[in-house]
């Protein structure tokens, strides 16, 4: 395959970043997407050009480091998987692709399609965990039993990687998938319940600060989500929010 | 024994970890405020140490590469993790699990660090329920097991095929409450490019901020590497793209043994190479070996066609089929080891009856899982004569919520539909049992230089049996270290702040910007994945699935000659200062060349075959390893001395007191 990219160049945070062209010969179908990639960038160096940078680790789908706006949509074009695991099958001979970072003002750019997401970390740390101590003097495992379906509730939400492709979505750059994920997990499980109220308003107020737009439900973020994290959490964190809220 | 001192407590097996706790020294909670600690790495053992160090009151700063301690590799372990609850009630205990480690790693690790995993194993469960850690459960509310490879037990506990994700989180979640309270603070995109020694004791690092390239000093008390193993030696792993072994290694070039460099896991259950633009390799986890069978066709003209593409696995006859592993080894089946179904793939396509195009593969096949669990369901159901295809729907649907991930991951990266049609699988490099040396305190031979996780040797001998990385990454770092640790820090609570503005500071410092300076400067013919990519197939070819000495000493000579082409030729973009991709990878290949090398010496060092280490002089007349105890029973422990021929072995021998060594069969 012969294929024409537009990729997002830009040297570091203060500089203007530009789209260039680029033109790519012998992709293979079998390649992931970051290793069509991973051929420009040799060929750049070849040229003694500055590869294109971007972030990837695990290329296995887990770790949410890879991201990148393929064709306007987080991940590209195909459903459930993130950039390391598109496959270039899904693009045809000839076909023009345009690469730009995710977009949202919580995630400046740091060089081309490298994102700064640390807004992420903050939103956790505000309190996205339980306040039990990690010594191991605690109760036995099987002590609390949990109803399956609420543990596989919890399970689902806790699959969210992180990548903030539903960010990049989202019209509004609204982290309330990625939060509501996290709220969700802790919200179903006895465990987490002790500090659900002040959990959900830290982590909100969290998300706020870091400039995060509003949820209008359009549902873009769950469409484009490489796991399927459902709208569901998103409801489920309201209503915690709401009753966090009445509580005071 | 010279100058290796183990430090293992005296006294039985079963009371050694409780009376070594009950004896070491604590620092009292006052002075922890006043000690800082360094955490190379946040994936479980790092993460896990950190959150609990700085719970018990110390000052912790992490560092990793990754943009969020989250990213770690530990993110991506699928199957499970070990603990010795015996829910099932099927006999397991503490000893049964230590036994089984000891075994599966054919006899080549240390009993008491290994007893003191299976005792700490179920506390982790524990811990993980009670931070939130959503771990399958069955309809009564209980948590679910599953079997692994090489035991007889159901001891596995897991997250679908999403467990290593599931509990980083946990550990991540742990670290983001100490952070929050201001006990950690985490430096995230930075490299550790150097240690740090003052007086002969482990004071710091030297780091790289990989977003403005600046060069950075960062003291403390004490500094902990779990920095994960070295597999991407092999360029192609089932490892992230940048698991590195530099961290580990700057610390060997100051003075810590680096021990059984060459004991290397081959998965068997990977996705197989689909061509030279491999970037890396994905592992299909080893629980899918509860329920898949792996087989090859029984006929070699079969074999071919399938892979001219003139026959389907499907069309295959049950009697047409090989199912090696059942046929081989009848007591464990399918469930062998890891070494031992690798070498069993290896064997088979290696006599041609390979399945894929490049004759590299071998089928796993759900198909008798999916009818068994179809009846089953049928049964349960109340449907008495269920027909075929309602059957076979219904063991569908049970196969997908067992593995529905791991279908989904086969299928994106394949283009097949394994509910249909068997996977292709191969053995794949996937994780390494050497690592630092380090003694029962998990302490390096670096003062105050401490090793956790993949990174250190301790526990798996010559092979780590499935489910077991997991819980050993977070017993160390939850359970072990926070307290042998502590027992060092006790002689450092009037030490005061370390400087960073002293000489030795300085000194390594300079050395690291010199070092980056050479790599800039050097002529600039093949950029870092070529070097990478050669030293991969080096490393794949003579130091793989089957070793010999003639190999490794070619593989010697290539890879040292590679290394001076390397620093000579290699092609570096971009600048030092602001991130630059091909300078990080060209620093963490500079010590892949070197650490191969060494790799190669100490599996030519080891004239025996045992667990992934198999030497072609030394096996069975069935094939299988054999080890020797008289000659071989030591743990090689390499000093750094200049270039990596000039290493000097140091051996500590293995004590067995509590197990009795014999030639390990799982027939």
């Amino acid at each position: 395959m012969k294929l024409n990219l537009k990729i997002w160049r830009q040297k570091d945070a203060n500089t203007k970043g530009e789209m260039v062209d680029y033109t790519i010969n012998g992709v293979e179908g079998d390649m992931s997407f970051l290793e069509m990639l991973d051929v420009l960038n040799e060929d750049l160096i070849n040229k003694g050009k500055e590869p294109v940078q971007f972030d990837h680790d695990c290329r296995e789908g887990i770790c949410g480091s890879c991201s990148l706006q393929i064709n306007g949509e987080p991940h590209g074009p195909d459903r459930l998987v993130t950039t390391c695991q598109l496959h270039m099958r899904k693009f045809n001979d000839g076909d023009t692709i345009v690469i730009e970072p995710f977009r949202a003002t919580a995630f400046p750019v740091i060089k081309d399609l490298v994102v700064d997401r640390t807004a992420f970390d903050r939103i956790q740390q505000a309190g996205g965990y339980i306040s039990v101590n990690t010594s191991g003097n605690t109760v036995d495992a099987n002590a609390t039993p949990i109803e399956k379906d609420k543990a596989d509730d919890s399970f689902y939400a806790a699959t969210c990687i992180g990548c903030g492709a539903c960010v990049a979505a989202c019209k509004n750059a609204s982290a309330m998938l990625f939060t509501s994920a996290k709220v969700s997990q802790f919200a179903l499980l006895p465990q987490g319940r002790v500090e659900a109220t002040e959990r959900v308003e830290n982590m909100v107020r969290q998300m706020d600060l870091e400039g995060f737009g509003n949820c209008t439900n359009t549902g873009a973020c769950e469409v484009e989500c490489p796991k399927g994290i459902s709208l569901e959490n998103i409801a489920r964190m309201n209503r915690e929010y709401l009753s966090a809220t009445v509580k005071g | 024994m010279g100058i290796l001192d183990s430090k293992v407590p005296s006294g039985p097996l079963a009371e050694k970890w409780t009376k070594h706790k009950n004896k070491i020294n604590l620092v009292n909670p006052a002075n922890k405020r006043n000690i800082d600690i360094i955490v190379v790495g946040t994936g479980l053992a790092g993460g896990s140490a950190a959150a609990t160090l700085a719970e018990l009151g110390y000052n912790v700063k992490t560092f990793c590469y990754q943009d969020s301690p989250r990213r770690a590799h530990s993110i991506a372990a699928q199957g499970g993790i070990n603990a010795a609850k015996n829910y099932q009630g099927d006999g397991d205990s503490a000893y049964r699990l230590f036994y089984d480690t000891i075994k599966g790693g054919d006899y080549r690790s240390r009993e008491a660090n290994v007893h003191r995993l299976a005792e700490e194993s179920a506390n982790i469960i524990d811990q993980c329920v009670a931070q939130g850690v959503p771990f399958a459960r069955d309809y009564g509310g209980l948590l679910d097991n599953r079997s692994f490879g090489g035991v007889l037990v159901s001891r596995t506990f897991y997250a679908k095929g999403q467990t290593g994700q599931q509990l980083l989180l946990g550990a991540y979640s742990a670290m983001n409450r100490q952070i929050n309270r201001g006990k950690i603070k985490p430096y995230n995109r930075h490299e550790m490019m150097d240690m740090v020694l003052v007086d002969g004791k482990a004071r710091g690092i030297i780091a790289r901020n990989l977003v403005t390239g600046e060069i950075e000093r960062h003291s403390a008390h004490a500094v902990v590497l779990a920095t994960g193993g070295y597999g991407n030696v092999f360029f192609l792993s089932t490892n992230a793209m940048g698991s590195n072994v530099m961290a580990a290694w700057r610390a060997h070039r100051r003075g810590a043994f680096f021990a059984n460099p060459c004991f290397t896991q081959i998965h068997p259950t990977c996705i197989p190479v689909s061509g030279d633009h491999q970037s890396k390799l994905t592992l299909m986890s080893e629980s899918l070996r509860n329920d898949g069978r792996i087989w090859v066709p029984k006929r070699i003209e079969d074999a071919q066609a399938i892979r001219e593409g003139k026959l389907k696995p499907t069309q295959l006859k049950e009697e047409d089929r090989d199912y090696y592993l059942e046929r081989r080894y009848p007591a464990f089946g399918n469930l062998v080891p890891r070494d031992v179904a690798s070498r069993a793939a290896k064997e088979r396509c290696d006599a041609g009856f390979g399945v894929n195009k490049t004759g590299e593969a071998v089928y796993l096949d759900f198909a008798s899982a999916v009818q068994r669990y179809g009846k089953e369901e049928a049964l349960t159901r109340g449907m008495k004569n269920g027909d075929s295809k309602t059957i076979t729907q219904l063991g569908k649907d049970i196969i997908e919520a067992k593995y529905g991930n791991l279908f989904q991951m086969y299928e994106k990266i394949v283009d097949e539909n394994p509910y249909e049609t068997p996977m292709m699988i191969y053995p794949a490099v996937h994780y390494t049992m050497g690592g630092l040396w380090v003694d029962y305190n998990l302490q390096t031979t670096i003062e105050g230089c401490y090793c956790a996780g993949e990174a250190n040797f301790s526990d798996h001998g010559a092979n780590r049996l499935g489910a077991s990385a997991l819980m050993q990454g977070l017993a160390d770092g939850y359970f072990v270290l926070p307290y042998t640790i502590g027992d060092y820090l006790s002689n450092d609570i009037r030490t005061g702040a370390i400087s960073t503005d002293s000489p030795e500071f300085e000194y390594a410092e300079k050395e690291v910007k010199d070092r980056i300076n050479k790599l800039m400067s050097a002529k600039g013919q093949h950029s870092v994945d070529y070097y990478h990519k050669k030293l991969g197939k080096i490393m794949w070819d003579k130091c793989g699935m089957a070793r010999n000495a003639q190999g490794l000493e070619e593989a010697i000579v290539e890879i040292s000659a590679l290394r001076a082409d390397f620093w000579e030729n290699v092609k570096i973009p971009g600048g030092t200062d602001g991130m630059n991709a091909e300078l990080e990878k060209a620093g963490r290949v500079a010590d892949f060349l070197e650490l191969g090398e060494l790799f190669a010496k100490d599996a030519l060092t080891r004239q025996e075959s045992c667990g992934g280490h198999f030497r072609e002089e030394y096996q069975t007349e069935e094939g299988e390893a054999l080890r020797d105890d008289e000659n071989f029973k030591f743990v090689s422990a390499w000093e750094y001395k200049g270039e990596p021929k000039d290493a000097v072995l140091h051996k500590e021998d293995l004590v067995y007191e509590n197990i009795e060594l014999k030639t390990r069969s799982y027939k």
